[in-house]
């Protein structure tokens, strides 16, 4: 197949960008969207050019690194599928491609197709965890969990932080990604001591960041590579509205004498 | 140099408990005045970050990735493995523990490998309190599944996203741990050599792959837990930018490198399709608990499967290994692969694939269950080869998955260079020649979580709690090196790109010490390899610089490690004149083609030392005595 592809360009964080475009002769259907990059790539070293810089690394759809916005699309046109993952058979021959970095005002621009995606890093430090150090954990099977619980905290324990969800949003808004980790560790009953204080601690390091609010324009769920529901979000909001009127003040500590 | 594997005496149970009694232990107070280094956070490395933390030392944890939940780890499909004995089927501490050693064909150390079996059993309950999703039974109790190389069910597991799971229950602790200001975290860094003052591994040199800067860093202890190295292939299920540069650079600085030529090949990935291929994506060994593995009984046999009638049909797997059947150690199964295709038998467009077959489960047990198991695998498989496997049988062939070879490290997870250590894949430890399916996930978090916390604090304790002289002048010297090795990539601006030498030296690796190696397939390996070397110091096209973002830069630094790595893994495999696990010498195999091992000549750890560039490495020999298991011939017949 023959495609061309207009590919988004920028030396560096603070350098102008520019679409440059590019033609392939000869791509195979069954390529992956990455290793046409390969394949350009290639082709722009022997001719001494810059290749493209882009993120990628298991190419299996689940360190979450790739990150395009292919024909507008995050991940490109194939549901609930990473860019590692989408094959070229889903374009056809003559086709021409825009690939666009991830554009969100939380996710600068390091390179070409790069960005800093740490801020999504920070959402967890904020309280996205269970905290539980190691050692003293009792026996797992004393904690029972109902299957449906475990199967929906699965669901959104899926997550795989590409942040896809922000490059889709008209808002980049991170509330997928954020509420998805809420989701998990709430349907559990290991996360209920911490579930209130983590939903306020998440979202105020999501505004924190710089991501938008979320106006349940539902674009993070079609682009989603995990097909993660929105209604994770619906159950963050009833956390947050809980958690707001119900916060007392920490309590004032008195030290040991 | 001199292996002391440090095992302590006294009977196998007790070892583990009376070493932890026996390890000097840092006090309290003192422990935030030793700084550790953690290079990686994958389970090994995420675990070891987030619990050394919690104990109260200051940890700085460096990753290439942008973020830590990147690890490779996150790759893994199938499972855990753990003694729990949930299911009442005889499993115990000591069947793992025995199954493993066999499974590793009697080539890895009884102790650490029992002392594995023992955390095991923790390593659920910490994954469990710390929210990791496992699959569960409809009232409540944990689910387990089967694994290859054992006949009882002792496999946890997160649907087909195990290590994913697992991972982020450890990379949430170390972001807990981030937030309480314990762990300094460093991510897109990558570590480009050791920095050894006075016989001690005192810092690392690493770059900042966004700037370019060349930084040092100075600790206490540098733990490696850097994964495997089965990218020398080129070709395989690891990650694109796995890389071997970590551990070979401390091993050109004094740590002995454990086993190099003990390469696994998993048995179930998804063939190769063409000459673009980047890398090649596992089917998880789970399967196989369901799909019949068969080829045709003629050669040459074209028909679609569905027109192959069951009588023309060879389930060769379940014909020579009738109490296994399907679920045979990987190794052989990925042997017997080799030897159906090799006799014209193979399936697909390139003869080199086998059917894994799924229509029986499906008339036994329905669509919906088996969707259950595997639906998100059954879906990446149709993705890659637009087929679906609930209609044809899958087409898988074996690749390049784990390397069981590493650092040696002794007991206490220490390198020949004190001061480092080495945990997860990245260490030689504990699978012998040939590792069980559903045990990397558990020896990562084994080291990280139950292991290295109470090791380190030996060899700390040792040290007086004053703060490590950044300025010694080894920092400035290996930072300087590092540079001009960066530097003289870029200026050799030949004609080949760094692809295409890694490409290269994939091919002659898998061609000469793959799945089936010989005395003078190795020796031309050897050579191939050295010229290899030679054209790409003097031919290599390298675009980019060290000051800023160089994605080409980077792939050239560790091709350069991996041709000179690959030359000690054929050197390893051509020492060492006997089949075991995955290393299978074709000169030395029984009548009916297993693998021969010789236990009297080979029953020993070979650590190899660098001795130079152009000189050849140092054998050292780690005898490797069995108090508590016999020595006998694996049989999954």
């Amino acid at each position: 197949m023959k495609i061309t592809l207009h590919v988004w360009r920028q030396a560096g964080p603070k350098a102008a960008g520019k679409l440059e475009t590019y033609t392939l002769g000869h791509v195979s259907p069954d390529m992956s969207f990455l290793e046409m990059f390969d394949v350009l790539n290639e082709e722009l070293v022997e001719a001494g050019k810059e290749p493209v810089a882009f993120s990628h690394d298991c190419r299996e759809g689940i360190c979450g690194s790739c990150a395009m916005m292919i024909n507008g699309a995050a991940h490109g046109p194939m549901k609930g599928t990473a860019t590692c993952q989408l094959h070229m058979r889903s374009f056809k021959d003559g086709d021409e491609i825009w690939v666009e970095p991830w554009r969100a005002r939380a996710f600068p621009i390091l390179k070409d197709l790069v960005v800093d995606r740490s801020a999504l890093d920070r959402i967890i430090q904020a309280g996205g965890y269970i905290s539980a150090n190691t050692g003293g954990a009792r026996d797992a099977n004393e904690i029972l969990i109902p299957k449906p619980d475990a199967d929906s905290a699965m669901d959104a324990a899926a997550c795989i932080g590409c942040g896809a969800c922000v490059a889709a949003c008209p808002n980049a808004s991170a509330s997928l990604f954020t509420a998805a980790k809420i989701s998990h560790l709430g349907h559990l009953p290991q996360g209920q001591p911490e579930r209130f204080r983590r939903v306020l601690t998440m979202v105020e390091q999501m505004d924190i960041e710089g991501f938008g609010h979320c106006t349940l324009y539902g674009e993070c769920q079609e682009a989603c590579p995990k097909l993660i529901s929105i209604d994770t979000i619906s159950r963050m909001n009833r956390d947050y509205l809980k958690a707001t009127l119900t916060k007392r003040p920490e309590p004032t500590v008195e030290y040991a004498g | 140099m001199e292996l002391n594997s440090k095992v302590p005496a006294g009977p196998l149970a007790g070892k583990w408990d009376k070493h932890k009694f026996d390890v000097k232990l840092v006090n309290p107070a003192n422990k935030r005045k030793y700084e550790v280094i953690v290079v990686g956070a994958g389970l090994a490395g995420a675990s070891a970050a987030a619990t050394l933390s919690e104990l109260g030392y200051r940890v700085k944890c460096f990753v290439y990735h942008d973020s830590p939940r990147r690890a490779h780890s996150i790759a893994a499909q199938g499972g855990i493995n753990a003694a729990k004995n949930y299911q009442n089927d005889g499993d115990s501490i000591h069947r793992l523990f025995y199954d493993t050693i066999k499974g590793g064909d009697f080539r890895a150390r009884e102790a650490n490998v029992y002392r594995l079996a023992q955390n095991s059993v923790s390593i659920i309950d910490q994954a469990v309190a710390q929210g990791v999703p496992f699959a569960r039974e409809y009232g409540g109790l944990l689910s387990n599944r089967s694994f290859g190389g054992a006949q009882v069910s002792r496999t946890f597991y997160a649907r087909g996203q195990t290590g994913q799971q697992l991972l982020l229950g450890a990379y949430a602790q170390l972001e807990k741990e981030i937030a309480r200001g314990g762990v300094e975290m460093f991510n897109q860094y990558e570590m480009l050599d050791l920095v050894v003052v006075d016989g001690h591994a005192r810092g690392i040199v690493a770059r900042n792959l966004v700037t370019g800067a060349i930084e040092t860093y100075a600790a206490h202890a540098v733990l490696l837990a850097t994964g495997g190295y089965g990218n020398v292939f080129y070709l395989s299920t690891n990650a694109k930018h796995s890389n071997a540069t970590a551990i070979w650079r401390a091993y050109k600085r004094g740590a002995a490198f454990g086993n190099p030529c003990y390469t696994q090949i998993h048995p179930t990935c998804i063939p190769v399709s063409g000459d673009h291929q980047s890398k090649l994506t596992l089917m998880s060994e789970s399967l196989r608990n369901d799909g019949r593995v068969w080829v045709p009984k003629k050669q040459g046999d074209k028909r679609a499967p569905g027109q192959i009638p069951e009588d023309e049909r060879d389930y060769y797997l379940e014909r020579r290994y009738p109490s296994f059947g399907n679920l045979a150690p990987r190794d052989i199964s990925s042997r017997s692969a080799k030897y159906v295709c090799d006799e014209g038998r193979g399936v697909g467009d390139t003869g080199l694939g086998v059917y894994l077959d799924f229509s029986d489960a499906i008339k036994r047990l329905g669509k919906k269950t088996i969707a259950e198991r595997y639906g998100n695998l059954f879906e990446m498989y149709q993705r890659i080869t637009d087929e679906d496997p609930y209609e044809v049988p899958m087409r898988i062939y074996p690749a390049v998955h784990y390397t069981m070879g590493g650092l040696w490290v002794d007991y206490n997870l220490m390198s020949t260079v004190p001061g480092c250590f080495v945990l997860g894949e990245a260490n030689f430890s504990d699978h012998g020649a040939n590792r069980l399916g559903a045990s990397a996930l558990m020896q990562g978090l084994s080291d990280g979580y139950f292991v290295i916390p109470y090791t380190i604090g030996d060899y700390l304790a040792g040290l007086k709690p004053q703060p490590v002289d950044a300025a010694a002048p080894e920092f400035r010297a290996a930072a300087d090196e590092t540079r001009a090795r960066l530097q003289k990539l870029l200026s050799i601006k030949g004609k080949r790109t760094p692809t295409s030498f890694h490409r290269q030296l994939g091919k002659i690796m898998w061609d000469k010490c793959g799945m089936a190696r010989n005395r003078a397939g190795l020796a031309e390996a050897i050579t191939e390899i050295r010229a290899l070397r030679e054209e790409f110091w003097t031919n290599v096209n390298v675009i980019g610089e060290v000051g800023s973002l160089s994605q080409q830069l980077e792939i050239a630094a560790r091709v350069a490690d991996f041709i000179e790595l690959g030359e000690l893994m054929c050197r390893d495999a051509l020492h060492r004149e006997e089949s075991c696990g995955g290393h299978f010498r074709e000169e030395y195999q029984t009548e009916d083609g297993e693998a021969l091992r010789n236990d009297d000549a080979f029953a020993y750890v070979a650590a190899w030392e660098y001795a130079g560039d152009q000189a050849e490495p140092r054998l050292h020999k780690e005898p490797l005595e069995y108090e508590n298991v016999k020595l006998s011939t694996r049989s999954y017949k």
